[in-house]
């Protein structure tokens, strides 16, 4: 039994007021994307019932959790949210097990210690279940929260800052991860992130937040390719290409990219997957040119747009899955850059980063 | 080096000096206190009441303080109101009110004439000059010095924790008990021992609201004031058992907040 999530949250903040609506649908993944002090996290606090906005509404297909208006406030115990807090917020004085049986209070009481170590067995930590939760390293912090906030089975996931508090290493693998958690709910997921890359890998669906209004929401795609404005283009770091991984004889993984074109990366992943790649690790030729240098990884692709952001310029592509390439404004020049150009992207496989698709 | 080892010399020599004031007087009480006095002393039954006494009424006092002040200070922690530094300050009051002052104030409002005093006595409540009146007492003196420190303790809990709790589906109650008052429990703990060794010494305000009846409000600090004029060694003796009971006290607080079962961590 899942329902979409819809809200609509306004409220004053400090320095402005927030007013933002959504809806999500069960299975998928909306991001919230913008700077520190947007009003991101109050949002989720306010679906979760542990904000009450001024003004608003939050459904859950029938149900209604917030309704300012009619003067309903569900209390957050009774709304079926799992909530990741950013720094994960694991109760210090429990153990491990502990922490993930907290939410099993409907079970009976001797249920609940195998029901949290099979949760921990699906993030691999089953092996902390007595262990201080103070002693735990961060990646095996977000694995237990992750598994305390599922404990529910919760109707709505909700995301602050997931991999915030991980160290890049441990966060690149946390976020396949969690790519795969979020598919598996299969329920509407919100998930908070100033970091634009995390959420073209993680989610569906991006909405940017500037000052506490919804500036562009689509897919990581389109706003990487189409930003409605500065603000948006500066934000959205990362193409994102999709397609089907395989090993490759030389130790790499290949792409076969969807539509056409293949690629090669330094990442492991195998099947449908998404492909990460910064706009600055793409280097434009026009048709034809010999290949030269060490670059892996040459796709044929036609120009779609070229915008100029000071001495540098965002240009779309399809190859022909949109992907951005950011080069500088003599370049343009130099190559003649304008739309219905076909050109060459190069990057090198290193510069790739794979993602579990959903 | 020179500069930072003579001002270690000076701090060295402050703490030496500080240490020797607190804590002659209570050696000296041990010293000038032989094991058969102590014996003697606990044989007689002035000390004996006294002592059971005033076990009996802080403990009571505690009670009280323990279980109307800890929602309480939890209120004060998590919630924000207006007025609530007026309150704050109203609680803490106590703490620098002069003992006798604190009993003119528990007679003028429980006395037989104070504001509630035709109140109590329809009530068929009696607490001048009555053990229920030294409890009073007590709970009026000792209170802040728990509450403040359940404030802070609790104020010190990551919000985040007791949201989680929340969202885990623990009602307010519930995150209260399983995560607020764990995590807070090392300086709850503390603020009990402080509230406990104040009314383990009360005097001034018990004098004037309770007075000093054997067995019925003749609490320790007040025996040992009766006895010291007409029998010094007794009142000596029971001076040590009085320093052996609050460091007993202290100590065993000490030791529970250690145990891993209650030191909350406060941060995650």
């Amino acid at each position: 039994m899942t329902a979409t999530l819809e809200a609509r949250i306004e409220t004053v903040l400090r320095e402005f007021s927030l007013d933002v609506e959504l809806d999500v649908d069960p299975g998928r993944c909306l991001a919230l994307v913008g700077p520190s002090g947007a009003g991101k996290t109050t949002v989720l606090r306010g679906i979760a019932g542990l904000h009450r906005p001024e003004h608003g509404r939050v459904t859950l297909g029938s149900e209604t959790w917030l309704d300012r208006a009619g003067g309903i406030d569900v209390e957050p115990e009774r709304r079926s949210c799992g909530f990741l807090f950013q720094d994960y917020a694991l109760f210090g004085h429990m153990s491990v097990w502990r922490n993930v049986a907290f939410g099993l209070t409907g079970a009976p009481r001797s249920e609940r210690r195998p029901r949290a170590l099979a949760l921990l067995e699906r993030f691999g930590v089953a092996s902390l279940a007595d262990a201080s939760v103070r002693t735990l390293s961060g990646g095996e912090r977000q694995r237990v929260a992750l598994a305390r906030a599922l404990a529910r089975e919760p109707q709505v996931l909700l995301l602050d800052e997931p991999l915030a508090a991980l160290d890049p290493r441990t966060a690149s693998a946390a976020s396949r991860e969690l790519g795969t958690t979020i598919s598996a709910a299969a329920v509407p997921t919100v998930l908070v992130t100033h970091d634009f890359t995390q959420a073209a890998l993680l989610a569906d669906e991006v909405a940017v937040i500037d000052r506490g209004r919804i500036v562009q929401r689509g897919s990581p795609a389109e706003l990487s390719s189409r930003p409605v404005s500065a603000f948006v283009a500066d934000f959205s770091g990362a193409s994102v290409l999709h397609g089907v991984a395989f090993p490759a004889d030389d130790g790499t993984t290949h792409v076969a990219l969807n539509g056409g074109g293949k690629l090669a990366s330094t990442d492991s992943g195998e099947g449908p997957v998404a492909v990460a790649i910064f706009p600055w690790e793409v280097v434009l030729e026009r048709a034809g040119t010999l290949a030269q240098g060490s670059a892996m990884n040459r796709l044929a692709g036609t120009v779609t747009s070229v915008t100029e952001i000071g001495n540098r310029a965002r240009v779309g592509l399809t190859v022909p899955q949109p992907m951005v390439a950011e080069v500088t404004s003599s370049s343009v020049r130099r190559l003649d850059l304008a739309p219905g150009m076909a050109v060459t992207a190069s990057f090198k496989a290193t510069a790739t980063r794979l993602a579990g698709a959903d | 080096m020179r500069g930072r080892s003579s001002f270690t010399v000076v701090m060295v020599a402050a703490l030496a000096a500080v240490l020797a004031f607190l804590v002659l007087p209570i050696v000296a009480i041990f010293a000038d206190t032989g094991p058969g006095d102590l014996v003697d002393s606990l044989g007689s039954d002035v000390a004996r009441d006294a002592l059971w006494l005033s076990l009996k009424t802080s403990s009571m006092a505690i009670v009280v303080i323990v279980a109307v002040g800890t929602p309480a200070a939890y209120l004060l922690a998590t919630r924000e109101f207006r007025g609530k530094a007026l309150v704050t300050t109203a609680i803490e009051l106590p703490l620098v009110l002069p003992p006798a002052v604190a009993g003119i104030g528990l007679l003028a409002a429980f006395g037989p004439n104070g504001v509630f005093g035709s109140a109590l006595e329809g009530a068929g409540i009696e607490l001048v000059l009555q053990t229920a009146g030294v409890v009073v007492a007590l709970t009026f003196v000792a209170a802040p010095f728990y509450i403040r420190q359940a404030q802070s303790a609790f104020a010190a809990v990551d919000p985040n924790l007791l949201d989680a709790a929340r969202t885990l589906g623990a009602s307010e109650a519930r995150a209260f008990a399983r995560v607020a008052i764990p995590a807070a429990g090392g300086g709850m703990l503390a603020g009990l021992a402080l509230a406990w060794g104040r009314a383990l010494g009360e005097f001034g305000a018990t004098l004037m609201f309770a007075g000093s009846f054997q067995e019925i409000t003749q609490t320790a600090p007040l025996a040992i004031f009766a006895t010291f004029a007409t029998d010094f060694p007794a009142a000596l003796a029971l001076s040590a058992v009085l320093v052996a009971v609050s460091a007993a006290l202290l100590l065993a607080v000490k030791l529970l907040g250690r145990s891993s079962l209650l030191g909350g961590e406060v941060h995650g």
